[in-house]
């Protein structure tokens, strides 16, 4: 089976050519439809996950066992769940650990694969020697054995457990993509040229290496945001991620698992799963044509 | 070459011993007691358990735990499960099940990925590119999770036209839907790649002088720009391959095959450092073997591309 992941990865390529600034990216991206959509659909799943009473009065935790499992309806629009809660409240409350994974994974797996990527990539010998050949050993470890292994040592998961291993085996991609990047753009002559300057290495990097070779990790973190997502669902519903009583989309497709008959179970918390993860990729992908200067031609 | 595929041969060796340290240190480290579950949490006489954990060196440090797993294991003898049961056969049960499907559904996924891919590349910007270009964002899109599961609800359970779940029909009844499943999620990401580097290539200066030169466009494809082309694609059809057996977990507990997805994802369960690290053994030396094959085909594929 390959995982968008791979996909993602091998997409992706390091290229440090003239990549539009901020500004100009942004106006761009604003013009493409399919980029304002994307964007509206997870502006909408974020303010689900911020403020889910905005979108429902009911409280997804008062369940009545009689109304088990009863199907859609005009009052309750997803109908019932088996313990009889209602279930439009409980996928809208569902959407906090989706979008939490997310953000948390996205926003700490740029940091670290860019601060390690930029140190291999501009320091040869010990450093890169160190981090690369670290990052070897975790891309050869098998990665969803080690997912297992670690989330089933933990006996209370949360949100942020869950965020954490995906991080530390997650990494060594980004890590990959921003080094060789790097590689490319510190024998550029300003690269050079401020070196001769006698500026010191946390300068040339934060002010010259930086802003020339972040782009393609930028484009590869917009794109992993949805495969987050979907590995939060897979772990969850193997029964190694977010364990009752959180509500998530995961834990509710594992429980429909076993209650085929009730069709309704399945669909409401895969259509939103599907729409988060499909929207964050419509945006990835936008993002990176528009800060790729080979695809553009 | 042989240097080279030599040389990479004997890196494997500390980054192996490094790997499955890290696995069985991990599978030592987690909570519960694999003697103590046998009994299902009733009392066990206290010599039952001192003889069970002498046998399986349990009480041993960790260090030694390992020397010893290893020495066996080198040896060909991977041991016994907690229950008694003997690990190779069980292994031996199992691997038809993952092979399979993996098997079918790389097939599917090749077949598909390449044939499309390749059109779609070759006529840029054409009806099947644009139509391709969607339906694998789309397909990407879609967490496999939510796939496998629709597609067994619609096609088994209400349509009936293959097994729910299981393997009882044998190999292609039992085996069809879920391969086809992991085919189509395979193909997405194939066909894209393949797309890509192809567009990429046929722009280069080499397909513009074999035009010029009156070569005739079949020629070109098939003989030029496709050999030029194929490098990401080898690369990501080996990633791919290693990584069939993670893929397997999810779908071998959907569909409820008994490969060795659900047997390693049950015995992590249950504490079997044995089994975990037997599995991880060879996932990863299948893993780091299709990596040094991968790299080799680029030689041979690309003449630029020399191993010294």
């Amino acid at each position: 089976m390959s995982s968008p992941a791979l996909v993602v990865a091998t997409e992706t390529e390091p290229t440090a050519e003239d990549a539009p600034a901020g500004a100009a990216a942004l106006r761009e991206l604003l013009r493409k439809p399919r980029f304002v959509l994307s964007g509206v659909v997870i502006l909408v799943i974020v303010a689900m996950a911020a403020f889910p009473r905005l979108f429902t009065s009911a409280d997804p935790t008062a369940c009545n066992l009689r109304y088990s499992k009863i199907g859609p309806s005009a009052a309750h629009w997803f109908g019932y769940d088996i313990q009889g809660c209602d279930y439009f409240a409980n996928v809208i409350y569902g959407a906090r650990p989706s979008v939490l994974v997310s953000v948390s994974v996205s926003l700490v797996g740029f940091v670290v694969a860019c601060t390690l990527g930029m140190l291999a990539g501009y320091f040869p010998g010990f450093v890169d020697g160190l981090v690369s050949r670290t990052a070897d050993v975790l891309f050869a470890l098998p990665g969803i054995v080690a997912m297992i292994v670690i989330l089933q040592a933990f006996s209370a998961r949360s949100v942020w457990t869950i965020a954490f291993v995906i991080v530390l085996l997650g990494w060594p991609a980004g890590m990959r993509l921003m080094r060789s990047t790097v590689l490319s753009v510190r024998s550029r002559e300003y690269v050079l040229a401020a070196r001769v300057l006698g500026a010191t290495a946390p300068h040339i990097l934060r002010k010259h290496i930086f802003p020339n070779s972040v782009a393609p990790l930028l484009s590869l973190t917009t794109l992993s945001v949805g495969v987050a997502v979907g590995t939060e669902a897979a772990l969850t519903f193997l029964g190694i991620g977010l364990q009752p009583p959180t509500i998530s989309w995961g834990l509710q497709i594992a429980i429909a698992a076993s209650y085929r008959d009730d069709i309704h179970l399945f669909v409401f918390p895969a259509l939103f799963l599907t729409l988060t993860v499909m929207s964050f990729m419509m945006m990835g992908d936008t993002v990176r044509d528009a800060l790729d200067p080979k695809l553009r031609k | 070459m042989f240097r080279y595929a030599l040389r990479r041969l004997i890196i494997m060796v500390p980054i192996g011993i490094i790997v499955t340290f890290i696995v069985y240190a991990m599978v030592f480290a987690l909570p519960g007691d694999p003697i103590q579950a046998l009994s299902g949490g009733k009392p066990l006489a206290p010599s039952v358990i001192a003889a069970k954990r002498a046998y399986y060196h349990l009480d041993d440090p960790l260090f030694s735990q390992y020397l010893h797993f290893m020495g066996n294991l080198l040896q060909g003898n991977l041991g016994q499960t907690f229950d008694g049961q003997d690990i190779g056969e069980q292994l031996a049960l199992r691997w038809p099940v993952t092979l399979q499907l993996g098997l079918t559904a790389l097939a599917i996924q090749t077949v598909f990925g390449l044939l499309f891919g390749i059109y779609a590349g070759w006529r840029r910007d054409g009806l099947v590119d644009r139509a391709l270009l969607g339906a694998t964002l789309a397909v990407l899109a879609v967490p496999g999770l939510v796939v496998m599961f629709f597609a067994q609800s619609v096609f088994s359970v209400q349509l009936g036209w293959f097994p729910v779940s299981g393997s009882a029909d044998g190999w292609p009844t039992s085996y069809l839907l879920p391969a086809t499943v992991l085919g189509v999620l395979g193909f997405a990401g194939l066909a894209r790649i393949t797309r890509t580097s192809l567009a990429e290539v046929a722009g280069a200066d080499f397909v513009r002088t074999g035009r010029a030169k009156g070569l005739s466009p079949q020629r070109i494809l098939w003989r030029h720009v496709l050999r030029n082309a194929l490098l990401p694609v080898i690369t990501y059809i080996g990633l791919d391959l290693a990584g069939t057996l993670g893929g397997a977990i999810i779908t071998e507990g959907i569909y409820n095959l008994n490969g060795i997805g659900q047997f390693m994802f049950r015995s992590i369960g249950m504490k079997e450092g044995g089994v975990v690290v037997t599995l991880s053994t060879v996932l990863l030396i299948g893993y780091m073997v299709v990596n040094l094959i991968v790299d080799l085909l680029y030689g041979l594929l690309d003449p630029r591309v020399r191993h010294v």
